[in-house]
C-alpha cells in the first residue's frame, strides 16, 4: 500500500503532505526533511526509485519520485505496489491536477490545499488506490465543486495570508 | 471557520502545532452545511490519527452521514472511515458500510469495498462474514468495483489454498482486459486498465505458486499479456515486469519462460535507467530459478556496478549477493565493502553490513576461502558497520569462535589468528574504532591471547590498559575490557593491582566493583583457575544419551542434522524457489534460531558482573559452555556432532589444500601485482573448474527454460569437446578483457565461473561440486536421469595451471596434472587430459570424470513388491500420457518405459500395471500405474525424496519421444 505521499518544492518546503499511516508530528515533519534531502541529490537522469529510507518503516519500502519543474512529487511505498505502475499514477495525479487548475503551478497547490486533498482522495484512499481514470476523477471532483460556489472567498483570504509567507518562506 | 480551518492544515503541514483546531475540525464536520463538512472531514482525516481521543465524537456524525442520502456526504465519511477508524470502532459502522455494498452508485461501492478492505487489515475477524459480498464485489458490473476489490483478494490470496477455484474467474477477466473489453475510458496510453492488469497478474502468481493444475489454467493469458504488452510506454513494461515475475513464480514452462527471459534482456538492456532498475530487481528474482540469465547479462551488471545512481549499484549488488558461491564469494565481499566504505545512508549500511556479516561466516563454513581472509573480513565488517550493527553479528561471530570444530588445532589456529591479527590493530590508532569492534577484540584476546605464546601476556594486558584509559570508549566496553583482563591477569599481580586501584575510584559502579573484584581475584591466586573448569564440563551432554536413545526406542524419529534436511526438503521440490545457493538459508535460519539467545548469554558475561562477586570472572568462560549446550541440543532434538554451524575451523582444511578445488580458469589473468596475488596464484594452482564450460556455452536464451530441477534436457555425447570449446573461448575472452580493467575482468571471471557452478549446485548436488565441501553423504540420485540415457555422467574438470606454478614445478605431464583432482575425485576413472591452451602464462587442460550411477531393473514379486510399497515414504501422482497406437495400451505404454529406463515390469492385472527399478547405490524405486481414460495416472513410491520425480520426468520424455 502507499504509507505516505509527499509533495514539496525545490527548496524544501511541503506543499503537500499525506500519511496514510500515523506518525507522530515531529516524526512526520523529519520524514519530510530526510526524503527531500535523498531526493534532491538525485541527478535528472538517474532512476526514480529509492530504497529504504530509514523513517518510513525499513527495507521494504521505497519512495518513488517524480520532479515536475519546481515540485517534487514523493510516494512512499511497500513492496506490493509496482514500482512503474506508481511512477505513472504520479503522472496521472499531476495530470488530474493540471485539468483542475488549468495549467497548475506551485502557487495552486498552496492556495488550494484543500481542493488538491480532495483530488488525492479520489486517487488514494486509505493507502489503496481508487481510482486511476483520470475522467472519472475529475467527475467526482467537480461533482463535488458544483456544491462549493462560494470557495472564492476562501481563497481571497488565503492569498494574502500566504503571500505574506511567499515573501518571506523562513 | 472554513478558512481557518484550511489554514490550519497548512500550518500543520508546515510542522507547526494546530493541536487547538482539532475539536473544531470536528464541529465543522458536525454541524457545517456540506461545504463545511468537507473541509471539516479533510481536516479530522489529516489532524487525527486512529489512536485520538477526539474520534469518539466523530462516530455520530459519521454514522448519520452514512446514512444519508446526499451521495457526497456518504463519499466523504466512507473516505474518512477509511482513514482513521481505529478497531474498536469498527463494529459500530460495519454494517452501514456493508449495505453500501449493494448502493446503486457506483462510486459509493466502490469506496464501500475499499473500505472494508481497510477493516480486513486493521481487524480480519470483524470482516470474516462478508467474504462471500466481497465475490459478488468482484462480480460487479462496474469494472471500478471489481478493481477495488482486488485489492481485498491480493490480501487473501496471500495463503491461497481456499481461493485456488477463483483462479478461472481471475483469468476471464484479465483475458478481458487485455483483450480490450474494458469501455475505452479506463484506456491509459491506449493501454486497457494497466493497474488493473498488474494486480490481476499479481494474484495470478501468487495462486500459480507451486501448483501446476492452476499455473496450467493462466498459461494462455500470460501468453496473450506478454504479446500484447510491446507498446514502448512506461505502464507497459510495468505490465511486462508483473507478467515476467508471474512466469517465473508459477509452476514452469519452457515456452513462456523463454519469453520472459527475452523481456529480462530487454530491461536490462535499455537506456532507461528505470528499466534497467526493474530489469536489475527481475534478474535477482529469477537468478534463483535460473542462474544462466545472469550469465547472459553480465556486462551489463558489471556496468551497473559502476554506475553513478545509487540505487542501480545497491540492486545490483543484491544480485551479485544471490548468485555468490564459493569462487566469487571473496570478489563479491569486497565489492560490498567496497560499497559501504563510499555509502552514508544509515539504513543501506545496516542493512548491508547486516547482509554481509551473516553471510561471511556462512560462506566461510560453506565454501571456506580461509581463516585470515575471513577474519580480515569480518575486521572490515565491524570496523565499517560500526555501531550500527545489530548486536547479534557480533554475538555471532564470538559465537563461531567459541564453539569451533571437532578439531582443536583448526579452532585454535583461528583464534591465534584473530588474536594476531587483534593485537596488530590495537597497536595503532584505536580512537576511531566503533566500540563494538573494542568489544569483540577485548573479548577475544580475553579467551585467547594465552593461545599465542610469542606474545607476552603483558603486553596484551598493557595494550588493553590503555584502552581503558581512552575518553572515547564507552562504559559499556570497558566492562568487557576489565572482563577480558580479569581473565588473562593470572600471574601479573603487579600491573593488575595498579589498574584495580585507579578503576576503583571509577564513577561507574559496575566497574568500579569489577575492579574490586579483580583486586581480589589477584590476590588469591588460586580462584582464577576458570580456564580449567570449563573443561570438567560434559559439553557433549553424553549424560542425555540414556534418554536419547529410549526415545528413539520408543519410534522418535532420530536426529538429522539441519543441512540434511534441508537438503531433503530441496530434492523434494519441484521448484527451488530458496534463495541462490541451497544450504544458505537453512543454516541462516539455524543461526538465527540459536543466535536469538545468545545475545542475552553475552550481555550476561558483563551483566552478571554488575551483581555478583564470584561468578564474574568466570562468566566468559560459563557462557562458552552454556553456549555449547544450546547447541548440542538442536530444535529438533539430540545434536550428536556440531554440523549445523560447521565452525570456521573447517577453513583450514581449505586454505590447506589451497586449491578450494573449484577456482577457475580464468580467474587466473595477468594481475598488476604479482607480489601481493602471488598467494591467490598458488590457491589457483590445481584449481578445478568442474563440468561448466557446459553449462555456459549453452547458456543460450533457448536453454535458459530449463526449469530449475529438471536440468538439463539432452544427454550431451558431445561434452566435452563443448565444454573444451566454451572454456578457452571464454578464458581468451575474459584474459583479453583483463587488460583493459583488471577489477571488472576479475568479477567478470567470477561470474563466469561462478555461474555454472552455480547452476549445479541449484539444480542437482553432482559430485562435484560437493566435493569441495565434502557431503558425501549427498546420494546424487539425480545423477541417473542422465545415467539412464547416456550411463555416464561427464562431468568435465578443467585443470588450470598459472605459469608461476609451472616455473617452480618441472614441466607438466599430463599425468601429473590428474595428480591434481581432489583426492576423492582422483579414483574415479576419468579420460585422457586434453591441453587446451598453450599460453606461456597459463596452461589450461581438461579431462572428463565419469561416476557412474544408473537405473536398473529391480526384480521382485508382486507380494514383495507390495511389502515394499508399503514401507516407501515419498510419493508421487502425475497423469502421463498413454500410448495408444497399439493393441493394448497400457501394456505397449510400460514396454515403451521398459525399454527406454530399464525398468521391470513387476505385473499387469487389469487396467493396471505396477514396475520396479532401482538406482545403481540401491534405492528402489516402486511405480503403479492405473489405466484412466486416456492418461496413465502414475504412482511413484520410493525411500529417496528425489527419485520419484526424476523419473517421473525421464518416464514423460520416454513418452514424448515414443
Amino acid at each position: 500500500m502507499i504509507k505516505a505521499i509527499l509533495i514539496f518544492n525545490n527548496h524544501g518546503k511541503p506543499r503537500l503532505s499525506k500519511f496514510y499511516e500515523h506518525y507522530t508530528e515531529d516524526t512526520e515533519q523529519q520524514i519530510i526533511r530526510e526524503t527531500f534531502h535523498l531526493v534532491s541529490k538525485r541527478d535528472e537522469n538517474i532512476c526514480n526509485f529509492l530504497e529504504g529510507g530509514l523513517l518510513i518503516g525499513g527495507s521494504d519500502n521505497k519512495l518513488i519520485y517524480r520532479h515536475y519543474a519546481t515540485l517534487y512529487f514523493v510516494f512512499c511505498v511497500d513492496s506490493s505496489e509496482s514500482e512503474l505502475g506508481i511512477l505513472d499514477l504520479i503522472q496521472v495525479f499531476v495530470e488530474t491536477l493540471d485539468k483542475c487548475f488549468e495549467n497548475v503551478c506551485e502557487l495552486d497547490l498552496i492556495f488550494h490545499v484543500d481542493k488538491v486533498h480532495n483530488i488525492l482522495a479520489e486517487m488514494v484512499m486509505g493507502g489503496m488506490v481508487l481510482e486511476t481514470n483520470m475522467s472519472e476523477i475529475i467527475t467526482q471532483v467537480e461533482a463535488q465543486v458544483l456544491f462549493s460556489s462560494d470557495s472564492v472567498s476562501a481563497v481571497k483570504s488565503i492569498i494574502l495570508w500566504n503571500i505574506k509567507y511567499l515573501l518571506n518562506p523562513d | 471557520m472554513r478558512e481557518i480551518m484550511v489554514r490550519a492544515m497548512y500550518c500543520e503541514m508546515l510542522g507547526y502545532d494546530a493541536s487547538f483546531t482539532y475539536i473544531h475540525a470536528i464541529k465543522l464536520a458536525q454541524q457545517g452545511g456540506l461545504l463545511e463538512k468537507r473541509v471539516g472531514y479533510l481536516a479530522v482525516s489529516l489532524f487525527l490519527n486512529e489512536g485520538h481521543e477526539l474520534l469518539l465524537l466523530l462516530v455520530n456524525t459519521v454514522l448519520k452521514d452514512l446514512q444519508s442520502t446526499n451521495l457526497i456526504e456518504a463519499c466523504m465519511a466512507l473516505t474518512v472511515v477509511a482513514q482513521v477508524f481505529p478497531k474498536d470502532m469498527i463494529p459500530a459502522v460495519l454494517p452501514l458500510v456493508e449495505d453500501k455494498l449493494s448502493h446503486p452508485k457506483e462510486i459509493i461501492r466502490r469506496k464501500a469495498v475499499l473500505a472494508l478492505y481497510k477493516f480486513y487489515l486493521i481487524a480480519p475477524n470483524q470482516v470474516q462474514h462478508i467474504h462471500a459480498k466481497f465475490r459478488k464485489a468482484l462480480c460487479d458490473k462496474d469494472p471500478g468495483v471489481m478493481t477495488s476489490s482486488l485489492h481485498i483478494y491480493l490480501q487473501l490470496i496471500r495463503s491461497p489454498d481456499s481461493y485456488k477455484d477463483m483462479t478461472g474467474s481471475f483469468v476471464t477477466i484479465l483475458k478481458q482486459v487485455v483483450g480490450g473489453k474494458l469501455p475505452l475510458d479506463f484506456n491509459y496510453h491506449s493501454v486497457p486498465a494497466p493497474w488493473l492488469q498488474i494486480q490481476l497478474l499479481r494474484i495470478l502468481s501468487l495462486l500459480g505458486k507451486e501448483d501446476q493444475s492452476t499455473s496450467e489454467l493462466m498459461y494462455e493469458v500470460l501468453d496473450e499479456s506478454l504479446r500484447r504488452a510491446e507498446m514502448n510506454h512506461n505502464i507497459t513494461y510495468a505490465i511486462l515486469y508483473e507478467c515476467v515475475k508471474a512466469v517465473y513464480t508459477i509452476h514452469p514452462k519452457a515456452e513462456l519462460l523463454e519469453k520472459a527471459a527475452r523481456c529480462i534482456g530487454n530491461f536490462v538492456l535499455s537506456p532507461k535507467i528505470n528499466l534497467k532498475y526493474l530489469g536489475l530487481k527481475a534478474l535477482t528474482y529469477v537468478v534463483q530459478h535460473d542462474a544462466k540469465l545472469a550469465l547472459q547479462h553480465q556486462m551489463t551488471i558489471i556496468e551497473c556496478l559502476d554506475h553513478s545512481d545509487f540505487t542501480i549499484k545497491r540492486e545490483t549488488l543484491e544480485l551479485l549477493f544471490r548468485i555468490t558461491n564459493a569462487q566469487n564469494v571473496t570478489v563479491i565481499v569486497e565489492k560490498m565493502l567496497d560499497f559501504l566504505r563510499i555509502c552514508n545512508d544509515e539504513h543501506t549500511i545496516i542493512h548491508l553490513v547486516g547482509k554481509v556479516a551473516d553471510y561471511v561466516p556462512i560462506k566461510t563454513l560453506t565454501f571456506a576461502p580461509d581463516n585470515s581472509w575471513f577474519i580480515q573480513t569480518m575486521n572490515d565488517v565491524f570496523s565499517i558497520g560500526g555501531d550500527l550493527l545489530q548486536q547479534d553479528v557480533p554475538n555471532n561471530f564470538l559465537r563461531l569462535l567459541a564453539e569451533g570444530s571437532e578439531s582443536k588445532e583448526e579452532d585454535d589456529q583461528l583464534r591465534l589468528y584473530a588474536v594476531d591479527s587483534y593485537l596488530t590493530v590495537l597497536k595503532g590508532h584505536t580512537s576511531h574504532l566503533p566500540q563494538c569492534f573494542l568489544q569483540v577484540m577485548s573479548w577475544v584476546l580475553g579467551e585467547y591471547a594465552h593461545l599465542q605464546e610469542s606474545v607476552d601476556q603483558r603486553e596484551v594486558i598493557r595494550l588493553l590498559t590503555q584502552l581503558l584509559d581512552q575518553r572515547s570508549v564507552s562504559s559499556e566496553t570497558r566492562v568487557w575490557i576489565l572482563s577480558a583482563l580479569t581473565k588473562i591477569s593470572e600471574g601479573q599481580t603487579d600491573l593488575i593491582l595498579d589498574l584495580a586501584e585507579s578503576l576503583s575510584s571509577s564513577q561507574d559502579t559496575v566497574l568500579r566493583q569489577q575492579a574490586q573484584e579483580l583486586r581480589h581475584l589477584s590476590q588469591d591466586s588460586h580462584k582464577t583457575s576458570s580456564k580449567p573448569l570449563c573443561k570438567n564440563v560434559d559439553s557433549s551432554l553424553s549424560f542425555l544419551d540414556g534418554f536419547v536413545s529410549e526415545a528413539l526406542a520408543a519410534g522418535a524419529a532420530p536426529y538429522k542434522p539441519p543441512h540434511q534436511r534441508q537438503e531433503e526438503l530441496c530434492e523434494d521440490r519441484a521448484l527451488n524457489l530458496e534463495p541462490y545457493g541451497f544450504s544458505l538459508p537453512v543454516s541462516l535460519s539455524s543461526c538465527s534460531i540459536t543466535d536469538r539467545q545468545s545475545p542475552t548469554l553475552l550481555s550476561v558475561s558483563s551483566g552478571l558482573s554488575g551483581n555478583s562477586t564470584e561468578l564474574s570472572q568466570k562468566a566468559g568462560s560459563s557462557t562458552l559452555i552454556l553456549e555449547g549446550v544450546k547447541r548440542v541440543w538442536g530444535k529438533d532434538g539430540y545434536l550428536p556432532q556440531k554440523e549445523a554451524t560447521a565452525p570456521p575451523v573447517d577453513e583450514p582444511s581449505a586454505a590447506v589444500q589451497p586449491p578450494s578445488q573449484q577456482e577457475a580458469a580464468e580467474r587466473i589473468e595477468p594481475r598488476p601485482d604479482p607480489s601481493t596475488q602471488n598467494q591467490d596464484k598458488q590457491q589457483l594452482a590445481s584449481s578445478l573448474f568442474v563440468g561448466l564450460g557446459v553449462g555456459s556455452s549453452m547458456s543460450l536464451l533457448g536453454k535458459s527454460e530449463a526449469p530449475p530441477l529438471r536440468f538439463r534436457k539432452k544427454p550431451r555425447p558431445h561434452e566435452s569437446s563443448s565444454s573444451s570449446s566454451g572454456t578457452s573461448e571464454r578464458s581468451s575472452d575474459s584474459s583479453s578483457r583483463s587488460s583493459r580493467n583488471t577489477t571488472d575482468s576479475f568479477l567478470y571471471s567470477s561470474l563466469l565461473e561462478e555461474e555454472p557452478a552455480a547452476s549445479i549446485s541449484a539444480f542437482d548436488h553432482t559430485p562435484k561440486s560437493t566435493t569441495a565441501n565434502g557431503l558425501a553423504q549427498n546420494k546424487d540420485t539425480k545423477e541417473d536421469r542422465r545415467a539412464n540415457t547416456s550411463q555416464i555422467l561427464g562431468g568435465d574438470m578443467v585443470i588450470v595451471r598459472p605459469s608461476t606454478i609451472q616455473d617452480k614445478h618441472p614441466p607438466s605431464v599430463s599425468s601429473d596434472l590428474t595428480a591434481l583432482l581432489p583426492a576423492d575425485l582422483k579414483d574415479l576413472p576419468h579420460s585422457d587430459v586434453i591441453s587446451l591452451t598453450s599460453d606461456p602464462s597459463l596452461s589450461l587442460s581438461s579431462c572428463r570424470l565419469f561416476r557412474d550411477e544408473a537405473l536398473l531393473p529391480l526384480v521382485v514379486t508382486t507380494e514383495e513388491y507390495g511389502k515394499l510399497w508399503l514401507s516407501l515414504s515419498h510419493d508421487v501422482k502425475q497423469n502421463l500420457k498413454l500410448l495408444t497406437d497399439a493393441g493394448d495400451p497400457l501394456r505397449t505404454t510400460l514396454n515403451a518405459l521398459k525399454d527406454a529406463l530399464q525398468l521391470h515390469v513387476v505385473d499387469i492385472i487389469g487396467s493396471e500395471g505396477i514396475v520396479a527399478c532401482r538406482l545403481l547405490s540401491g534405492a528402489p524405486c516402486l511405480l503403479h500405474c492405473r489405466v484412466n481414460g486416456t492418461a496413465l495416472a502414475m504412482w511413484l513410491r520410493s525411500p529417496h525424496p528425489a527419485l520419484p520425480d526424476c523419473i517421473l520426468y525421464h518416464c514423460q520424455r520416454a513418452l514424448a519421444h515414443h
